[in-house]
């Protein structure tokens, strides 16, 4: 029976690396959930045969936490996919305090000693999983708030707040010592409050624009604390799940803190566009010139090639459909038109290209940033939708503004920049942006919808 | 002749009872070596190393899955990362299996619950995303 059940467990494991392997293209991709699905259905089964015994309350729970996750899975807006992640992260943190929890009362069902003489090294295993789990529970919640704007999107600093943060750390790695040395049940509350606190603490000074970095890095603990379960319980299978996971929120943070040229302790460390620093070129008094919808339409219309740059602005909006339409209006006029996007567009890894993908836009027409970046010098228009930053050239030739070394996208190389924008402000990093006062710019003053909306009516 | 018959069965019945002797203590003899390799293996000091070399493995395997996925997917990729981190579903189970109500327990159905939300939702809500990818017609 152990046999056979360290099989299926293998079996579910290869699995999982097949469905991650089937992300390497949309087509591939599809075929990859179902291996997925085929794995977790795997595990599930071999787990029930195995060792359980209440099988009326474990389907009870199955189909109660099933019916709520398909419910919100199908009714979730694409908009606010980062958010749904981020509790979704919560959720796996939570669970593994519960399992460690569970193991913590009744070791023997796990066969890793008894309640009071727990061995060192399982206790040591079951720390490491408890803790993560917590800070990982706490921290996609403050993540969660921030996305969901129930929490301000600023960051929330104040002095001495690495400090604390150490000492946290510190008494974290002490409170699992004396859990080793006492099996005492006061230190193992300890370790689950101090951890919560950590993940409360670590997240609020991060702001809004870095959530694509945080998404990631919660994404990357959720596995990581998988794999400390896994180590406990003596699971192979959730030790391998626990790295991909863990490595896959890794890497995806990895590109994230690339594409904004930030090392990611900076990140971690937060407090990123809590002031306006530096960046404060003199820019004399050059005017923007405003543009209409009505322009807007007529420039695009006698165009032959229009990049259109979305950002997290248009995700705001909800515009990507319009957007869509619009492009749909000048691909009948004979323009070409394709999408850039910058791998920090949004609020998570790839989060620009769901949306245009649930506004119809074939796949084949989205680039990303150093597939097209040369393509600007040849467009006629760029249309900016909702992004800033990301296309400030402040980036390239200002060495004193924040986000210096910045990958932009080029867009201040076409002929003309249709840039859509609610206000002359500001972007997030509090950084003005040269490409507004350009001669070649026109800025659209309106919300990223109704101008497009705009646009769109003015071409009829 | 009856004399020597009966010495014949005795003796046949006292080798019986040597040889039976014999392989009770050969049998305790064997539990008694077999018991320090069950206590090995159960206390897992052995897996701790195994699991690290698995974990370790498991990480490149990841490392090197991961690049191959093409930014396009990036949304899609921690969908189906979040529902196979609830693979800690397995742990949960093995606390909410007894037949008998515990604390342990009572997690353990808690935990069922939340990895069921995640894997349900984050299976449903990549495979939303992925339908949603075409190409141009």
């Amino acid at each position: 029976m152990e046999t056979l059940s360290t099989f299926a467990y293998l079996v579910s494991a290869v699995c999982f690396i097949m469905a991650l392997r089937g992300l390497s293209g949309p087509e591939t991709a599809r075929k990859g959930v179902i291996f997925g699905m085929s794995g977790m259905g795997i595990a599930i089964v071999t787990t029930l045969i195995m060792s359980a015994h209440s099988w009326g309350l474990i389907t009870l729970g199955i189909i109660i936490g099933g019916s709520i996750g398909a419910v919100i899975a199908k009714k979730i807006e694409m908009t606010a996919l980062p958010q749904l992640v981020a509790a979704f992260h919560s959720l796996v943190g939570l669970a593994a305090v519960f399992v460690a929890t569970a193991a913590f009362f009744n070791p023997a069902a796990y066969g890793i000693g008894e309640i009071g003489n727990i061995h060192v090294g399982s206790l040591i295993e079951m720390s490491v999983g408890l803790a993560i789990g917590a800070v990982t529970f706490t921290g996609s919640i403050i993540a969660w708030g921030k996305l969901q704007g129930v929490i301000s999107g600023k960051p929330v600093v104040f002095p001495k707040q690495h400090a604390l943060n150490a000492a946290l750390g510190a008494g974290l790695v002490f409170l699992i010592i004396m859990l080793c040395v006492t099996q005492s049940i006061t230190f193992f509350w300890a370790i689950v409050i101090v951890s919560a606190l950590l993940g409360i603490l670590m997240i609020i000074p991060i702001g809004g624009a870095d959530m694509p970095v945080i998404v990631s890095m919660l994404n990357s603990y959720s596995g990581w604390a998988a794999a400390g379960i896994g180590f406990t319980l003596q699971n192979n299978l959730l030790i391998i799940t626990g790295a991909l996971v863990g490595a896959s929120g890794a890497i995806l943070s990895y590109i994230m803190c690339k594409a904004m040229n930030r090392s990611f302790i900076s990140v971690i460390l937060g407090g990123f566009g809590a002031e306006v620093s530096g960046g404060n070129q003199d820019l004399g008094d050059r005017h923007a010139k405003i543009g209409s919808a009505e322009d807007a339409a007529f420039i695009m219309q006698n165009a032959s090639k229009v990049i259109i740059v979305p950002g997290y602005g248009m995700a705001v909006a909800q515009a990507q459909h319009v957007v869509r339409e619009l492009a749909d209006k000048l691909k009948a006029e004979g323009v070409e038109v394709v999408y850039a996007i910058h791998p920090v567009a949004g609020r998570m890894p790839g989060h620009m290209n769901v949306l245009l993908a649930e506004a119809n836009v074939p796949y084949d027409e989205v680039f990303e940033l150093e597939d097209i970046n040369r393509d600007f010098a040849q467009a006629d228009v760029a249309y900016v939708i909702g992004a800033n930053d990301i296309t400030n050239p402040a980036a390239k030739n200002d060495s004193s503004s924040p986000i210096y070394g910045m990958p932009i996208l080029d867009v201040e190389n076409a002929k003309t920049v249709l840039f859509v924008k609610r206000s002359l402000g500001s972007g997030y990093a509090g950084i003005d942006n040269p490409l507004f006062y350009q001669d070649s710019t026109y800025m659209l003053l309106d919300d990223a919808k109704k101008m497009t909306e705009n646009i769109v009516k003015a071409m009829e | 002749m009856e004399e020597d018959k009966q010495s014949l069965t005795e003796r046949a019945a006292d080798l019986a009872n040597q040889a039976n002797q014999l392989a009770n203590e050969a049998a305790t003899l064997a539990v008694e070596a077999s018991e320090p390799a069950i206590e090995v293996v159960t206390h897992g000091d052995n897996f701790f190393l195994s699991g690290l070399t698995v974990f370790i493995l498991a990480c490149f395997v990841g490392y090197y899955v991961v690049w191959r996925v093409t930014p396009a997917l990036h949304s899609p990729l921690m969908g189906i990362t979040n529902a196979i981190s609830s693979v800690i579903i397995v742990g949960a189970l093995i606390a909410a299996g007894p037949a008998d109500m515990s604390f342990s327990k009572i997690m353990g159905f808690l935990a069922v619950i939340l990895a069921a939300i995640n894997i349900f939702g984050g299976f449903i809500v990549t495979q939303r995303m992925l339908h949603m990818f075409k190409k141009k017609s």
